[in-house]
């Protein structure tokens, strides 16, 4: 169970997850202090940790559009919290999936700022509005590198098997 | 079964005759191509080595590309630092397709691959870069991924987990007028599809329209092809695409033309008439919220961006020289111009390009990416309004969250630097 800390509109970009400016900071240990830079109150809430493990930003259609830079996930992931949006951008959650950012693709989700929401793996359960909706799962593929932890892992043991 | 071109190119990347939309694929990767983020990229490399007792080795040097274009010359010693690392370790793999900062190498990723010849028709080309749509241009299926997917590639020589897209076909008939340029092409069709209307889907580029646009033209259009969501955009293919391997990009090897079959299935299909395009602009702060010219003019910008990936080749310099030739700059704005290429720059300075260009008041910067994703020059101060030939006007996108960015084509970026105010090139511009 988690809490809406933040709400999101349609076509948030990966400028405005990890603005540009800020790329030459590439190591995912080192990339959650730009989390959403330039929107200083959410910055402040993620850096500051004032929020509990499991709260949740939600979003509108195509978050993550626009760059392929791993750090507008990365940036996320360090945090801890989870997304859930209308849809995501081809990208983004495939670089989710590899990083192992936690993605909900729920395509008519209704929720408030501090709305509280249970996420289970074929739906989304608002707590305070009492309402439930349905969750896009993974394609299979991209279900097993996550099951792998991960990308690095899956392809990790890719190699050990080839080189056997 | 009829084949899409993307159809066509998985499957023979996957010693396949056939692939249906939707299936999974690892397709063998032709071209395998990064930037800056190469120091992520190779720290995710040598993390899948770790604990394997195996000697990190890319899986094949020569389809490994790496081009500095983000921030050249380095803006901070961070940078400075990571591209040390990157060349130690280019020198150490053996790479051969590193563009460093030359003056005779340099440029943008998505023009020293095609102008090179890096890139053929029906190569699988995956770049950690989101632009790498680009090269659909020349034929390829040319996707951007993330910096761990690219350490797989490395390693594994495939791109895993890839879905075989569906296929919007996008037909251009129809002549393009005076002043209507390729880029207005792409953001009308952006316009009309939205920033999610392609998400996961490839755009497949017909008509009579494309046939006779230059290499140039289709670069621009593929390269913008994303930012309607789509995982790819490509042209079919054809005579132009030969003649500029051939003269341009000083290929002497075959080269084997993939084009779709006829009656390949088609997600959508899309019909526009080049002649009834006018200049359009993307306005602030989504790249699909475009509007005909008429609808800006005389909207106040205090910056003209010319260059990029999308629109940084010599002929938009030579569009923008053409309308700036022995006039001014408007002293209420400020004109920065990067060309995508040294080659660019130099044939830019052989023609009289940057002469002209600079008389009139323009600052030319050195091939790189900077101004456009307000990393590296030219960043906007609060308030303030960019016109861009660019390809994103997210919020923040040129380097301040409290500014506006506005997309066209170099004629009308250059119209308006004239006037300080956004123009339509098309009316005549003292």
């Amino acid at each position: 169970m988690g809490k809406v800390i933040f709400q999101f509109e349609d076509d948030i970009s990966t400028d405005i997850i990890y603005p540009g400016r800020f790329m030459a900071t590439v190591l995912p240990t080192e990339t959650p202090q730009f989390a959403f830079a330039d929107n200083k109150d959410l910055n402040k809430m993620l850096v500051n940790k004032e929020f509990s493990e499991n709260d949740i930003i939600i979003a509108g259609k195509n978050f993550g559009c626009g760059s392929s830079r791993e750090q507008a996930v990365s940036t996320i992931k360090g945090h801890g919290v989870t997304i859930i949006a209308r849809n995501f951008a081809r990208i983004f959650i495939q670089n989710s999936v590899n990083l192992g950012l936690n993605t909900i693709t729920a395509p008519d989700y209704q929720a408030e700022l501090g709305d509280e929401i249970e996420v289970l793996a074929d739906k989304v359960i608002n707590k305070t509005s009492g309402k439930e909706y349905a969750v896009i799962p993974h394609s299979a593929a991209r279900q097993q590198i996550i099951d792998a932890g991960g990308l690095i892992a899956y392809t990790r043991k890719i190699l050990i098997d080839k080189n056997k | 079964m009829k084949q899409t071109i993307v159809q066509k190119i998985l499957a023979k990347a996957c010693d396949k005759d056939f692939v249906a939309v939707g299936d999974v694929v690892e397709p063998r990767v032709s071209l395998a191509m990064s930037h800056e983020n190469a120091a992520l990229v190779i720290n995710q490399f040598l993390e899948i080595y770790k604990e394997t007792n195996l000697e990190p080795k890319v899986w094949d040097p020569s389809r490994i590309a790496i081009i500095f274009d983000h921030r050249v010359p380095a803006e901070s010693s961070k940078t400075a630092t990571n591209q040390k690392k990157t060349r130690g370790f280019v020198a150490q793999q053996g790479i051969t397709k590193f563009h460093d900062i030359r003056g005779d190498e340099m440029g943008i990723c998505h023009q020293i691959l095609p102008e090179n010849g890096y890139v053929r028709p029906g190569f699988v080309v995956c770049g950690t870069d989101s632009h790498t749509t680009s090269h659909g241009a020349l034929g390829a299926f040319a996707f951007g991924i993330g910096a761990t997917e690219m350490a797989s590639a490395w390693t594994l020589g495939t791109a895993l987990n890839v879905q075989v897209p569906p296929t919007i076909k996008v037909i251009v008939n129809g002549e393009f007028s005076d002043n209507v340029l390729p880029k207005d092409l792409i953001l009308y069709l952006i316009g009309k599809l939205s920033a999610e209307g392609a998400n996961f889907k490839v755009i497949e580029f017909h008509g009579e329209a494309i046939r006779k646009m230059s290499t140039s033209g289709r670069l621009t259009i593929c390269n913008m092809s994303v930012e309607a969501g789509a995982t790819s955009g490509i042209v079919v293919p054809d005579e132009e695409t030969i003649n500029y391997l051939r003269n341009t990009a000083g290929v002497t090897d075959e080269i084997e033309l993939v084009v779709p079959d006829e009656g390949a299935e088609y997600d959508q299909i899309v019909e526009i008439n080049a002649s009834e395009l006018v200049p359009q602009i993307a306005c602030p702060h989504t790249v699909d919220n475009v509007k005909p010219i008429d609808q800006v003019v005389g909207t106040r910008v205090e910056q003209i961006v010319i260059g990029s990936c999308t629109n940084g080749r010599l002929d938009d310099l030579q569009i923008a020289a053409d309308i700036l030739r022995g006039k001014k700059v408007s002293h209420s704005t400020r004109m920065l111009v990067f060309p995508a290429s040294g080659r660019i720059y130099q044939q830019a300075i052989e023609n009289g390009i940057i002469s002209d260009l600079m008389k009139a008041g323009a600052v030319v910067v050195n091939p790189g990416c900077g101004p456009c994703l307000g990393i590296h020059q030219g960043a906007l101060g609060d308030g303030e309004t960019a016109l861009s030939t660019t390809n994103r006007n997210f919020k923040g996108r040129m380097g301040n969250p409290v500014s506006n960015v506005y997309l066209c084509s170099p004629a009308v970026a250059a119209a308006s630097a004239l006037t300080g105010v956004i123009t339509d090139p098309r009316k005549g511009v003292n």
